[in-house]
C-alpha cells in the first residue's frame, strides 16, 4: 500500500497555488511545455525574461531544498535509447498539442476547457497503453 | 517586478512537483500501470492542483485585469483538431516510456543525473523541431 499520496495532496495543492499565482498576478497560463517550448523555438518574444525567471525559480529553489533534505531520486531508466525516444516524443507531442500535464491538465481542466479535457484523456490513454505494452507485453522497462 | 513574481510562481511550482513525488518516475509509471502495483498518487496531485486553479479562474473572471496589469488569457479555443489529438498521443507515449513530463523533468535537472540530462536534451530537440512538424501537418489538407 502506498501512503505517499498525502505528499501528493500537499504537493498538488502547491502546484495549484503556483498556477493560481501565475494567472492572477502575471496573467499567464502556467504550462511547463509552453514556457520552455516558446523559449526553444523563439516564439516567446518579449515574454522571454518572464519565462526565464520562472524556470530559474523552478530549478533553483527546489535544488537548494532537495540538497538540504539530503537529495532525491528520479529512478529514471538508464536506457539511453528509451530516454532519447521518450524525450523526443514528449518534446514534439506537447508542442503540437500546445500543452502538457500542467497546461492542459491543471490549467485547462480547472476552467472546463474541452481541449484540456480531450488532451488529458488522450495522453493518459497513450501513457497507459505504452506502459502495458513495454512493461507487460515486451518486458523492456 | 514581473520577473520576480514569475520566479516566485516557478519556485512554488517546483517545490510542489518535488513534494508531490512527481519527479519520481516510479510513481508516474506506477499510476499509469493499472495492471501492476497501482500507485494512486498522481490522481491526488492532479485533483488537489485543480481546486485552487478553479478558484483562480473564477477570481480572474471577476477581476478582468491581472494584479500587475496586462491581460488575462483569452477564452479557450473551442476547436479540437488533429494536432491536439496526435500531439497528446505522442506526448503520452513518451510520458509512459520514461515516466517524465516537462515540469518534473525540468525541476529534477539538478538531481536527475545523466538519465535526466539525456531526456531533457531529447525533449528540447523535439520542441525545437515541433514548428516544422506543425507546418507539415497544416499543409496536408484542411483540418476537419
Amino acid at each position: 500500500m502506498h501512503v505517499e499520496w498525502i505528499w501528493g495532496l500537499a504537493g498538488g495543492t502547491l502546484i495549484g497555488l503556483a498556477a493560481a499565482m501565475f494567472l492572477l498576478v502575471n496573467g499567464k497560463i502556467m504550462g511547463a511545455s509552453g514556457i520552455l517550448g516558446e523559449l526553444v523555438d523563439g516564439s516567446a518574444g518579449s515574454s522571454r525574461y518572464e519565462k526565464l525567471s520562472f524556470l530559474a525559480g523552478m530549478i533553483g529553489v527546489p535544488a537548494v531544498l532537495v540538497w538540504l533534505s539530503g537529495g532525491a531520486e528520479t529512478h529514471a531508466t538508464g536506457n539511453i535509447l528509451i530516454l532519447l525516444a521518450a524525450g523526443l516524443l514528449v518534446g514534439v507531442g506537447t508542442r503540437l498539442a500546445n500543452g502538457c500535464t500542467s497546461g492542459h491538465g491543471v490549467c485547462g481542466i480547472s476552467r472546463l476547457s474541452l481541449r484540456g479535457i480531450v488532451a488529458t484523456v488522450f495522453y493518459i490513454l497513450a501513457g497507459g497503453l505504452t506502459v502495458v505494452l513495454f512493461r507487460h507485453v515486451l518486458g523492456w522497462v | 517586478m514581473r520577473n520576480l513574481y514569475s520566479a516566485a510562481a516557478g519556485a512554488v511550482f517546483g517545490i510542489g512537483l518535488w513534494l508531490s513525488g512527481m519527479t519520481d518516475t516510479t510513481k508516474v509509471i506506477g499510476w499509469l500501470d493499472i495492471f501492476g502495483d497501482w500507485d494512486p498518487t498522481l490522481a491526488f496531485v492532479m485533483g488537489s492542483a485543480i481546486v485552487p486553479m478553479a478558484v483562480a479562474w473564477r477570481v480572474a473572471a471577476a477581476r478582468r485585469v491581472p494584479v500587475i496589469g496586462g491581460a488575462f488569457p483569452p477564452a479557450p479555443e473551442p476547436k479540437l483538431g488533429r494536432k491536439l489529438v496526435l500531439g497528446s498521443v505522442l506526448f503520452g507515449a513518451g510520458w509512459g516510456l520514461a515516466g517524465l513530463c516537462p515540469g518534473p523533468a525540468i525541476v529534477s535537472i539538478t538531481w536527475g543525473g545523466v538519465s535526466g540530462f539525456v531526456f531533457i536534451v531529447a525533449m528540447l530537440a523535439g520542441m525545437w523541431t515541433a514548428p516544422v512538424v506543425r507546418s507539415r501537418l497544416d499543409a496536408l489538407e484542411p483540418a476537419v
